[in-house]
């Protein structure tokens, strides 16, 4: 008998499966995960999320018969006081609740298929046809960034890069040809030298025995192992890539007219939008900016976590930014995207200012522009929309590089976020709309 | 049999860790029961321990250690994994392979006593059957099996790699559908070679010379219509129509498939031909291992092999194997091949050593034969699962277990208990109950019967509806547009009373999807 002991085998052997499986009802999943989306929550996006799927594309028919129909015979066990000839009632609601075996047999039926997607595949998922839009159209930085590839053997190089293989090649012929007297050689000359040495006969050949083993001793000190010949080096050439850089501005209203609750609509918003791009691309910068009557630029931390409060100048931030882009992301070489969350106020006096900086400042250096309203839907006392709402509106044109979108209940955010950045969307990629209004 | 007096020995292990040298010294305390005292020849064992994950993984590729990737594994996987993680589960605690050497999985969250148990069951229950029943040996190739997977895999594998995942998934997803019909029933005709068929062409030219008869030419002619139902007759014989293994007539008949598909669908075939037996005899092989196991158990407790603990642990798992409830338990899930098998393995022991006067008259073969080992490893090697019963189910193991009869049918509003156990029962239940075992029977008759070669090249499928019992339609109409995929033209389905030969009812045309 052998004993084997497999717990150490790799593990994930059925990963090719699960892959094929997730490819083969990718368009049931997609929409699960998107109705699932709805009511997840962001702090569960470390999480892997149960989904259920249509059983539909994932059927394996076989010929079976019907479940009813036909005459059949039964033998069951447990016969309690039934003798020969009796009647029995047939379960008159097999239908109403246990039909969901019907015309199954491993009892899946029409019945919806439940399986749980890890973390990693539900993202994949959710943002797989995201995407920066016009990402490609700004100038490429060039020296930026160099890629390591193989470029054959050297005789120089580091040791971390010897190349064990063709090294010790080398060296196996090197030895070969001249003839490097191998170990065991030696070892069983050795042994001969020692046997006779012991038993002390045949002195003549014993000697003869000594001079050849010195040779060869001699020989294999004259052919190392190894020699410095012998080593080669992988050669790896470094070529540069083309990188395409962008930086995405987060403007975030903070001031004391956003309720706790418009807050932490935006901040949900922000941190999808956040983990889009660190998943998604390698080479996006992002930049916090949160206002109330002043702009500052903060880390992420900051932004996400502290508090602030006071008045509400949106075009503050917009200066901000305007200066952050000067300062360190010329538009030449840089693709530049914003993202604004507010609750839609203003100081009545700076719409104007708001609109004059964004017409003329900041929609022309960026790509694309996504406002999104939090909270309540703002109407003022002549039931008009709010303050920024109003005063953004004129710019979503079809065609241009301005959208927005409002957001009243978190069940929306995931929705309006895959809207404003939707793959096939970019081309028009602008029209205003209560993104979310139900 | 005469027990011998009990002769004390050391325990084999205490507790309920495990390692690797209390499994071997248990193997070889079992070994020496199973095969000295029961006298199972088993084929060498390679006993595997996996984690759960593993285990997992086995499941959801039928139990093969080795398989080719498909996306209804990972479906099957992720189904077993969110149940099993849920609870809603457990898993089995072994996997067996029919192969030589015969691979029994064990799982390390097993505690000792369980490994003892899992040993006996599988390593040489499961073991000895698979190396002694008859349809194992004419059917499945134990010591090929694992080549053979090694191939397929790397085969399926390099399909998908030259033709693309979708088109080998198409082939295979229909080869799937047809699985359950695609084995031979019976060993196939060997076809003649050409020196054969020279001497049988000679032989019958001679037997005409010798018989032949001038005034044969005078017999008057069968009507001219007759030519057609001849053709017809000649064109199935030479497609071998009708045929039953649709998977067979698709590989070798279907126009449009290249070579590679072919290979694919043979695949398939073959592994499902692989477990034909196992289907056949699923109650009798539990039952042997359930058997095997629970002699062997007790066998080394006696010897004082095992502790008490660890026997009550056995018997703890061994009793919930082997719990049948009745018809009426919310429970119930139909009859327990474990039980079963289980049952009748006892009785059998049970009438082999301490026959009634009734077993004499309904087993005049061995009842008091004193050879309950002998009797049990016949009956393995010789028997399936409907065979065995009609065979061996005993009036005792009916009354004990009860077992009763229903007659349903579909029109009535009532069912009828149409036997029950007693003398004039007996054999109906019996009857009736290998018969609910025949696969034969509990699958669908369905066969080719024509294709129309030279005109739409349509291919008719007939199914037998036995007593009335008509396919699943929805499900039916999914698989006919799998085999229309692989025939490559349009497929009609007809229901067929085997009886009056009335067709029943009649699915519409499918057709192939093309290519997209």
């Amino acid at each position: 008998m052998n004993i084997i002991d497999r717990r150490l085998n790799p593990k994930g052997k059925s990963l090719a499966n699960r892959q094929r499986f997730l490819r083969r009802a990718r368009a049931q999943i997609v929409k699960a995960v998107r109705e699932a989306s709805g009511a997840r929550s962001i702090q569960d996006i470390d999480n892997g999320e149960k989904i259920s799927i249509p059983a539909d594309g994932l059927r394996e028919p076989t010929f079976h018969r019907a479940a009813k129909g036909g005459i059949r015979d039964y033998v069951v066990p447990g016969n309690k006081d039934f003798v020969e000839g009796d009647r029995i009632k047939k379960p008159e609601d097999e239908d109403a609740d246990g039909g969901g075996n019907e015309g199954s047999p491993d009892g899946e039926g029409q019945d919806d298929f439940a399986f749980v997607l890890s973390r990693d595949e539900f993202l994949d998922i959710f943002l797989d046809d995201l995407e920066l839009p016009d990402l490609v159209k700004k100038k490429m930085k060039q020296t930026e960034s160099t890629t390591p590839m193989r470029a054959g053997y050297s005789v120089t190089g580091s040791p971390a890069n010897l190349n064990i293989v063709r090294t010790m090649r080398n060296s196996l012929s090197r030895r070969i040809a001249l003839k490097r007297p191998k170990p065991a050689e030696l070892r069983e000359l050795e042994d001969e030298i020692r046997a006779l040495e012991e038993s002390g006969d045949d002195p003549e050949r014993l000697s003869a025995l000594r001079l050849e083993f010195d040779r060869l001793i001699a020989k294999s000190k004259r052919v190392p192992y190894i020699d410095p010949l012998d080593v080669r080096y992988s050669r790896f050439e470094h070529v540069p890539r083309p990188v395409t850089q962008a930086v995405m501005f987060c403007l975030m209203d903070v001031s004391g007219s956003m309720t706790e609750h418009m807050k932490d609509l935006a901040k949900r918003f922000f941190m999808l939008l956040f983990l889009f791009l660190n998943r998604r691309y390698r080479h996006v910068e992002v930049v916090f900016i949160r206002h109330t009557h002043e702009a500052e630029e903060v880390d992420e931390e900051t932004f996400f976590y502290s508090t602030e409060t006071g008045g509400t100048v949106v075009s503050t931030a917009l200066v901000e930014m305007e200066k952050v882009i000067k300062d360190r992301y010329p538009v030449a070489d840089w693709n530049i995207y914003c993202a604004q969350a507010s609750d839609g106020d203003n100081t009545s006096s700076d719409n104007a200012k708001t609109a004059g900086l964004l017409e003329t400042a900041i929609l022309p250096l960026c790509q694309y522009f996504a406002y999104i309203e939090v909270g309540a839907e703002y109407k003022d006392w002549l039931g008009r929309d709010s303050d920024l709402w109003r005063t953004y509106k004129e710019f979503a044109k079809p065609g241009g590089n301005f959208a927005m979108r409002r957001v009243r209940v978190r069940s929306q955010i995931f929705p309006v976020f895959r809207d404003l950045f939707a793959k096939e969307r970019h081309d028009n990629a602008a029209w205003a709309g209560g993104g979310g209004e139900a | 049999m005469k027990k011998q007096p009990p002769a004390k020995r050391e325990l084999l292990f205490t507790g309920a860790d495990w390692d690797f040298e209390k499994i071997q010294r248990v193997y070889d305390a079992v070994e020496e029961i199973a095969k000295g005292e029961m006298g199972l020849a088993t084929y060498p064992n390679q006993i595997e321990v996996i984690t759960s994950e593993q285990m997992l993984d086995a499941y959801s590729s039928i139990g093969m250690p080795l398989m080719y990737k498909h996306w209804s594994f990972g479906k099957h996987f992720a189904r077993d994994e969110t149940m099993y993680r849920k609870g809603m589960r457990g898993l089995a605690y072994e996997i067996v392979i029919n192969s030589s050497p015969c691979i029994s999985y064990i799982m390390e969250e097993n505690s000792m006593a369980m490994q003892t148990l899992v040993i006996a069951h599988a390593a040489f229950g499961h073991n000895h059957f698979f190396k002694n029943n008859g349809l194992f040996k004419q059917w499945t190739d134990a010591k090929g099996i694992l080549d053979y997977m090694e191939f397929a895999k790397g085969y399926v594998a390099q399909c998908e790699e030259r033709y693309g995942n979708k088109a080998v998934e198409k082939v295979m997803d229909a080869a799937h559908a047809l699985m359950s019909h695609g084995v031979h029933k019976y060993p196939r005709k060997r076809t003649p070679d050409l020196a054969e068929e020279e001497k049988r062409v000679a032989d019958r030219l001679a037997y005409q010379e010798k018989m032949y008869n001038d005034l044969w030419r005078t017999v008057p002619k069968g009507p001219a219509g007759k030519k057609g139902s001849q053709e017809l007759a000649e064109r199935k014989r030479q497609l071998g129509l009708p045929e039953e293994n649709l998977l067979y007539f698709l590989e070798k008949m279907a126009p449009k498939l290249a070579p590679w598909q072919r290979e694919l669908i043979r695949i398939v075939r073959k592994i499902s031909q692989y477990f034909y037996p196992q289907k056949q005899t699923k109650m009798m092989n539990e039952g042997c291992a359930t058997f095997t196991h629970y002699t062997i158990v007790n066998r080394m407790h006696e010897m004082g092999l095992l502790s008490d603990g660890a026997m009550l642990e056995i018997l703890h798992s061994h009793t919930s194997v082997v719990f049948q409830p009745d018809f009426d338990d919310r429970r119930y899930s139909g009859l327990n091949p474990y039980a079963l098998g289980f049952n009748m393995m006892n009785d059998i022991k049970r009438m082999c050593i301490e026959p009634t006067e009734e077993d004499r008259q309904w087993f005049p073969d061995f009842a008091g034969n004193n050879d309950p080992y002998g009797t049990l490893r016949q009956a393995w090697a010789d028997y399936r699962d409907e065979s065995f019963l009609l065979q061996y189910l005993s009036p005792a193991l009916i009354r004990k277990m009860k077992l009763f009869k229903i007659h349903d049918v579909a029109e009535n509003p009532e069912m009828e208990v149409a036997a029950i156990h007693n003398e004039r029962g007996y054999r109906e239940v019996r009857k009736a109950l290998a018969r609910s075992y025949d696969i034969a029977h509990l699958e669908p008759d369905i066969q080719i019967v024509d294709v129309d070669l030279a005109g739409d090249r349509r291919l008719i499928v007939h199914h037998f509806a036995e007593s009335g019992m008509l396919l699943d339609g929805s499900e039916a109409v999914r698989v006919l547009r799998h085999i229309a995929n692989l025939w490559g033209y349009e497929v009609r389905l007809m229901e067929i009373d085997p009886a009056t030969e009335q067709v029943v009812k009649v699915y519409d045309d499918v057709a192939p999807i093309t290519e997209m």
